[in-house]
């Protein structure tokens, strides 16, 4: 199950004067949930045309189970597509437009019927089958678009920014169902999106990329946890960065200043003292204390700052503090059971600090 | 009273436009020869023109080089639609601007070229030079109306057929034909009514073994209006409006389904 099925070698493409993907390597491992994330542009699309045939890389090869498929086109694959307008096709009934791809084969016709037949109760269309596109809803039309896709079985199923036109509650539901379908089928899934919440809570892995790179590979919980750059931890999440020098740095300890503190942080990649580093740390790993629940010993070790806006979101408080010398913090707060009330109110003064060791310490580019 | 201005001008834009129609109509039905008074209703101007055989043989010579243009220029302007929308090609915005200019192209123009070109290659004028006037003719009005069809199209539905193997000519049959089919009829109705009721260009290109019914109109008229000739244009008219009232209910109906 660990070999990979697509691999793609200093792949290049330009579109014009526009280098829309720069030399890129990437290997797909077989039955994984791969996700290429990152903002309009960046170049996810056109990383998943180049895969699928639909557009000729000007440099580099790609392989697919080990054949070079560089010059191949899209039919010679074995992939298939989910795009993001379902391209569904308007004068044809879901049957048709599921049966398309087999009839393109030469499939014969009763051997057509039993897979469509097979894919569409898969997907729960199998009552709507004499409908046309236009008298499905929209998470209809999505699923027909991926059991058009599933039933030429492939080895790879590429999906386009699939859910982007649906609604927030269907779109979850339709998350749920394709991870569903992926851990069904057992084939790899190549899924471009925007939505940085679906890519971590869908993939195994994900890739996030910008301006025609791939910024950092890896499973979600390394690129929220330890993203590489500035890029990528401010494009995950909410982040507070802090700039600052190191002081002085140890083999596994540094010293920097943050405010007007000294915080003694791990020292993980081996950084020497002089460098300027960003120091990012995400709003849930910083707790924040009121005046009242704390002794100026222990506030030693703390930064202070005014509480500008208090945010309540149900499962947590979301605090926009001002430090003295005007940088935006945001922290987000939890109910327990040592903070049942979390009752902060605006112009409060308040303390925080985070964990050592939580931190992300990324060096200047 | 704005209303009733507003609605007496729009009466008088329809009264101006379809008045001189209505003339041609009811003086079809009138019992007087010359006089454009009325004298009472009859059908024998009806009856005069269907024992007009020479008449009869010239409309059918219209019907056939009407029906044959129009179904070349279909045929063709559908090819060129296509292919300026789904390749890409050296020339293709040169040719693209072509068709439209041809549009706009004076049919004065046209014809003298037409003709120019014919007895410089001497060609005798007849059917096949004005089928191929007619054709010529209609291919620009056809490639235009099916451009605006096909770029309402998402080219993604192309992507896909070719993600799920379709070839070039699988994807013309099975995808584009039936998702233009609308606006290759109306294309069609376009260029046959184009092509019946051309006089200009026929006039230049035409000889004397196959007559056509503008032309025959034209030369009757010059000996003043008959009352058959009245008669003659309300069947042409009735006969025009029933082919497009049929075709797009076809479309319709099967929109519905």
């Amino acid at each position: 199950m660990n070999q990979s099925i697509i691999e793609l070698i200093g792949v290049s493409k330009k579109f014009g004067d526009y280098q829309a993907l720069h030399e890129t390597n990437i290997s797909i491992k077989n039955g994984e949930f791969i996700t290429l994330l990152g903002p309009s542009g960046c170049g996810k699309t056109t990383l998943l045309r180049l895969i699928s045939g639909l557009e000729k890389p000007d440099s580099g090869k790609i392989f697919i189970n080990g054949r070079d498929v560089t010059d191949l086109p899209p039919e010679k694959r074995h992939l298939n597509m989910v795009f993001q307008s379902y391209a569904l096709f308007p004068h044809m009934t879901v049957y048709d437009n599921v049966a398309f791809g087999l009839r393109c084969k030469k499939v014969p016709e009763n051997e057509i019927k039993d897979r469509v037949n097979k894919v569409l109760r898969m997907v729960k269309l199998d009552t709507l089958s004499k409908r046309k596109p236009n008298q499905l809803s929209g998470g209809q039309q999505q699923r027909v678009a991926i059991a058009r896709a599933v039933v030429n079985e492939p080895i790879v199923l590429l999906l386009d920014e699939p859910l982007s036109a649906l609604d927030y509650n269907l779109r979850k539901n339709m998350q749920l169902e394709l991870k569903e379908l992926q851990r069904r089928l057992g084939i790899t899934f190549i899924f471009v999106t925007h939505d940085q919440e679906e890519a971590l809570s869908m993939s195994d892995r994900l890739a996030i990329m910008n301006e025609g790179f791939i910024e950092q590979l890896g499973t979600p919980k390394d690129v929220y946890e330890e993203p590489k750059n500035l890029y990528v931890a401010e494009f995950i999440g909410e982040t507070n960065i802090f700039k600052a020098e190191i002081s002085e740095a140890y083999d596994d300890k540094l010293s920097v200043e943050i405010g007007d503190k000294r915080f003694i942080l791990n020292n993980k990649k081996k950084l020497s003292a002089k460098q300027k580093v960003h120091v990012v740390i995400r709003p849930e790993d910083i707790t924040v204390w009121g005046e009242n629940e704390i002794t100026p010993e222990e506030t030693k070790d703390m930064l202070s700052g005014t509480v500008e806006q208090v945010i309540y979101k149900g499962s947590t408080v979301d605090l926009i503090i001002r430090l003295s010398n005007g940088k935006k913090i945001l922290a987000s707060e939890f109910f327990n059971e040592d903070d049942e009330n979390l009752d902060y109110h605006a112009m409060e003064k308040v303390w925080f600090d985070w964990i050592p060791g939580w931190e992300v310490i990324l060096p200047y580019e | 009273m704005s209303k009733f201005i507003r609605n007496f001008y729009t009466s008088c834009v329809y009264i101006f436009l379809y008045l001189p129609i209505a003339v041609v109509i009811i003086f079809s039905f009138n019992n007087a020869k010359h006089s454009l008074v009325w004298q009472g209703f009859t059908l024998k101007w009806y009856a005069v023109l269907f024992h007009d055989t020479a008449l009869l043989q010239v409309a059918w010579n219209s019907l056939a080089l009407a029906i044959l243009a129009a179904s070349i220029a279909t045929a063709i302007g559908t090819l060129i639609s296509v292919s300026l929308f789904r390749y890409r090609f050296f020339g293709k915005k040169i040719l693209h601007a072509l068709i439209f200019i041809l549009i706009l192209t004076p049919e004065i123009v046209m014809a003298i070229s037409l003709l120019l070109l014919y007895s410089f290659l001497k060609i005798p004028l007849g059917f096949w030079t004005l089928l191929l006037a007619h054709t010529a003719l209609c291919i620009p009005f056809v490639a235009v109306t099916i451009y605006s069809r096909i770029t309402t199209l998402d080219t993604a539905i192309f992507e896909a057929a070719l993600d799920l193997g379709a070839n070039d000519l699988t994807i013309f049959h099975k995808i584009i034909l039936p998702l233009l089919f609308p606006a290759i009829v109306s294309g069609w109705l376009l260029s046959f009514i184009l092509s019946l009721d051309d006089v200009i260009i026929s006039y230049f290109v035409s000889g004397p073994t196959f007559n056509i019914l503008p032309l025959k109109i034209y030369s009757m008229v010059r000996l003043g209006v008959k009352p058959e000739v009245n008669a003659l244009c309300t069947l042409m008219l009735l006969f025009t409006l029933f082919a497009v009232i049929a075709s797009y209910q076809s479309i319709f109906k099967k929109k519905l389904k």
